[in-house]
């Protein structure tokens, strides 16, 4: 421990906390307490990102993911009545084979992008940026000159998302009083008013009398 | 062995992560809810892959797609949570296994 360079406790500490917390998302029995292991895990990813210079997508992540949609999850966790137990049938029939899979496909996996590809010795490390340099501008230039199109349709993109949540989300309630715009256009003098023919009455007339 | 920082670390982490939520989504596969989240895990894994691949051949191109997947992601994540609301307001379950109107 004493030999390691800091960078590297840096990343094993975070990435620890992340493999655990995306552990815990997975295995734990509670829908609430999966919500708020995901949060930690991108806490932490927040963390990995920073080491890697990435600095405003990891405060992006964090505002983003924990501030937003992490608190939708929450909510809709909340909202909904779960019976938790019947979810968690086949719970562990499902572990053995799912385990042996996910092991063996890891096995693949750093077979290919382990050490002896992508190791210290065949990827140099770069050189870090000086203190004045900002990821943000470098970002930003990036998005507004050749990824502009893209950009607006990653825009057009949230746009179709927001009307698609709410129109999907809308609950058309009869209990409110509205106005029904369709029958107040329809409307014809007829069904309103009525007009009353009378004769005048000699009341009136001695009435008005007196008044002069 | 791995004593300086390097590449396949990272890459090492972002595998660990996927499969992670691979496996959460294999033995979870009744509840929708943390199946959303594996989802959103398995995006996070591959953030990852991109950042640091974006970081070691010094382009920030890489992290420009990233900006990208976390529009998408987050625009998934709000239609998705949006359709299982709807789904619960009409069966009053997300169990997975009980969706099989479409069975012929």
């Amino acid at each position: 421990m004493m030999g390691m360079p800091f960078d590297l406790v840096v990343f094993y500490l975070f990435s620890s906390i992340l493999v655990f917390a995306a552990s815990m998302v997975i295995f734990v029995r509670n829908s609430v307490h999966a919500a708020l292991f995901l949060v930690l895990a991108f806490f932490a990813s927040a963390g990995i990102w920073m080491l890697l210079e990435a600095e405003f997508l990891a405060i992006t992540l964090v505002l983003v993911y924990v501030g937003a949609v992490m608190v939708l999850f929450l909510f809709v966790v909340m909202m909904l009545d779960i019976d938790l137990e019947a979810l968690k049938e086949g719970f562990v029939k499902f572990l053995l084979i799912g385990g042996l899979i996910a092991v063996l496909m890891l096995g693949l996996m750093i077979g290919v992008v382990g050490p002896d590809k992508f190791g210290a010795d065949h990827v140099t490390a770069p050189e870090r940026h000086v203190a004045e340099y900002s990821n943000t501008e470098e970002l930003g230039r990036m998005l507004y000159t050749d990824y502009v199109y893209a950009f607006e349709i990653a825009a057009v993109i949230l746009l179709v998302a927001i009307i698609a949540a709410i129109m999907l989300s809308l609950r058309k309630t009869r209990s409110r009083r509205t106005p029904k715009v369709d029958q107040q256009v329809l409307v014809r003098k007829e069904d309103r008013l009525r007009i009353v023919t009378m004769s005048a009455s000699s009341q009136s007339e001695s009435q008005a009398g007196e008044k002069r | 062995m791995m004593m300086t920082l390097s590449l396949s670390h990272f890459l090492i982490l972002g595998a660990i992560l996927f499969t992670l939520s691979m496996t959460g989504i294999f033995i979870n596969r009744k509840n929708l809810i943390v199946i959303l989240m594996c989802i959103e895990l398995m995006l996070l894994a591959t953030n990852i892959n991109f950042i640091a691949f974006s970081h070691y051949s010094g382009d920030v191109v890489g992290q420009v797609f990233v900006f990208f997947i976390l529009t998408v992601a987050a625009a998934e994540a709000a239609i998705g949570l949006a359709i299982l609301i709807v789904l619960f307001r009409n069966r009053a379950t997300i169990n997975v296994a009980e969706l099989d109107d479409l069975k012929g």
